[in-house]
């Protein structure tokens, strides 16, 4: 870290960001075949299996006519901003992984080198400032299309994105208030206070204690629904929902411009599976395998780990995505403000009020997170249901409407 | 001139060229994206001070969420580019002019003192890392009045929305 001599920090920084870059494009490979064969496996069908042993090559052959189908631009799109904005969609994907600790540290020719391209102080918010930076590339994309159905699934993606952002951010907090570190490791990371927001101290910290999905368990939930909302994933895809939208905000894309935006979708979820994955389930640690073997070997197990645990973590996105119907429209927001957010919030009162009145005792806290989130859903639902009541008893239930005000964009 | 220095006058100058630029273009879109990237600029200036909390916040909420507001209604109320005539027209002319005149007798002033003071050398020496902890205890002790008081107004104003949406749903229906 900061005792490294400066050739072996940039050295060994270019190795790690050029390792990791090729990962994530290898990952979108490898995720592109696993969810064509996993959704094949879930309907009872093959799915791809010609291009190589298990139809391993497919993405490759993909890629390949992506690559040489013709690069159409349609006449009347805003041209600068109609091919800016696949980019503008792919390098917050690309970056955001640049602070997530993808491992303890590594001995290699003497030096200890921390497994994670930048360890800066504010980790967590940065991750949260780049996620909401991916909203432009496809607000920008729909509306350079000049397309009524792009125009509207940037619409909605917009608005989901932003209401989803806070139940992202608040579902984290209670982690950071627990997050403490013991003097020992300290030390060993050459930090002088625990830093709540480094996404190193996070992990560290849930090897000394308890996984954090065991204390935070409602926020884990609120967090990871948020995250499928702001990765567009099912069943929150409402941005290009097929039925309604054609293809939603890349419905003018073709060639390369649309694998850019199919490769962000799928870095995204990458990025966002090993975010989850640090924050709430122990990150690079498992029972203390990840301790096992040398400086040098140790650090490459618990890479081993926190990469079967995103993968694993991914295999469930897919598996969500088969096994949940899409949402409506007013049934998405409803959800994202009268429930996620209720309970995001609900963790904080309840993490904190706890921590102070069991003296920081993680089995009381985490079982007041359960049952305090359990009574919030409760109330919530109970309201519904009681307003439900008295407006279906005046006139029938109003069909739902999307987007007040649409007709001015007639 | 050290590396940070660069990153200033890099970061600066990419600030002045969005400004300029959110002013320049025709077309309400551009315009809402320039300020993006005056905004990322001004985050960058905010690491360069040492400020990494107050730049990460700069992002999430201007350039995360305000602006995304912003394109979400310029994109719904389709507005076209703006002609050159008829933007400034009468009053609105002299009271701009009086105002630019009395913004560029500022930054004369301000840039004549920063001259001066050599305020420069000055911002970097105090240049030291600002964490959330020391943000968080000094809004909670020596700034707990301007931050109740600043809740209180957002309050007001979200209260102020809802109630206002309500009245024209009754209204319609």
């Amino acid at each position: 870290m900061d005792n490294l001599p400066l050739h072996v920090f940039i050295i060994s920084s270019i190795v790690k960001i050029l390792i990791i870059a090729h990962l994530l494009i290898i990952g979108v490979m490898a995720m592109i075949w696993s969810e064509r064969r996993v959704s094949g496996w879930m309907q009872d069908r093959l799915g791809p299996n010609r291009v190589g042993p298990q139809g391993l090559l497919q993405p490759i052959a993909d890629g390949i006519k992506f690559l040489f189908k013709e690069d159409l631009i349609p006449n009347h799109v805003d041209k600068p901003l109609y091919v800016l904005a696949p980019v503008m969609l792919l390098v917050p994907a690309m970056i955001a992984i640049a602070v997530v600790p993808f491992g303890s540290s590594m001995t290699i020719l003497g030096h200890e080198i921390p497994l994670q391209i930048a360890d800066i102080n504010i980790g967590i918010l940065y991750i949260l400032a780049i996620t909401s930076l991916g909203v432009y590339g496809v607000v920008i994309g729909a509306w350079a299309s000049n397309n009524k159905y792009s125009l509207l699934g940037g619409l909605r993606s917009s608005a989901q994105m932003i209401s989803y952002e806070l139940t992202l951010g608040l579902a984290i907090i209670g982690v950071l208030m627990l997050t403490d570190l013991p003097d020992e490791i300290l030390t060993k990371l050459g930090d002088d206070e625990v830093n709540p927001l480094s996404l190193r101290h996070i992990a560290y910290a849930q090897g000394v204690h308890s996984w954090n999905i065991l204390v935070h368990f409602p926020a884990f939930l609120a967090f990871t629904t948020a995250m499928f909302a702001e990765t567009n994933r099912l069943p929150f895809d409402l941005a290009e929902a097929e039925q309604e939208l054609v293809a939603g905000y890349h419905t003018e894309y073709s060639s390369m411009k649309f694998a850019i935006f199919f490769m962000a979708e799928y870095m995204n979820m990458i990025v966002g599976s090993a975010v989850v994955v640090t924050l709430f389930l122990g990150g690079w640690h498992f029972f203390g395998l990840e301790a096992i073997g040398g400086p040098f070997w140790s650090g490459v197990i618990s890479f081993a780990i926190l990469f079967v645990k995103t993968g694993v973590f991914l295999f469930v996105f897919i598996w969500v995505r088969w096994t949940l119907p899409r949402f409506r429209y007013d049934q998405l927001m409803n959800f994202g403000w009268k429930f996620l957010l209720p309970v995001a919030l609900t963790s904080i009162v309840v993490t904190g009020t706890l921590y102070i009145a069991t003296n920081g005792n993680r089995l009381w806290i985490g079982i007041g997170n359960v049952v305090a989130a359990f009574i919030v859903v409760a109330i919530v639902a109970g309201m519904l249901a009681m307003d439900n009541n008295s407006k279906s008893a005046v006139q029938s239930t109003p069909a739902a409407a999307p987007l007040r005000g649409l007709d001015a964009v007639e | 001139m050290n590396p940070e220095m660069i990153l200033f006058f890099i970061f600066g100058a990419v600030s002045l060229i969005g400004a300029i630029a959110v002013i320049s273009f025709r077309h309400p879109i551009y315009s809402a994206l320039s300020l993006i990237v005056t905004f990322f600029a001004q985050a960058g200036l905010f690491v360069l001070l040492g400020a990494h909390f107050v730049a990460a916040v700069q992002v999430i909420v201007y350039a995360g969420a305000i602006m995304v507001l912003f394109l979400f209604v310029i994109m719904l109320l389709n507005l076209g580019t703006l002609s050159a005539k008829g933007a400034l027209t009468g009053k609105l002319k002299g009271v701009a002019i009086v105002l630019g005149i009395l913004l560029a007798v500022q930054g004369i002033y301000i840039a004549v003192n920063a001259l001066k003071n050599t305020a420069l050398q000055d911002a970097e020496a105090a240049t030291e890392t600002v964490t959330t902890y020391t943000i968080g205890e000094l809004l909670f002790s020596k700034y707990l009045l301007p931050f109740e008081v600043t809740s209180l107004i957002l309050l007001a104003a979200l209260i102020g929305v809802i109630v206002l949406v309500k009245r024209e749903n009754q209204t319609e229906n």
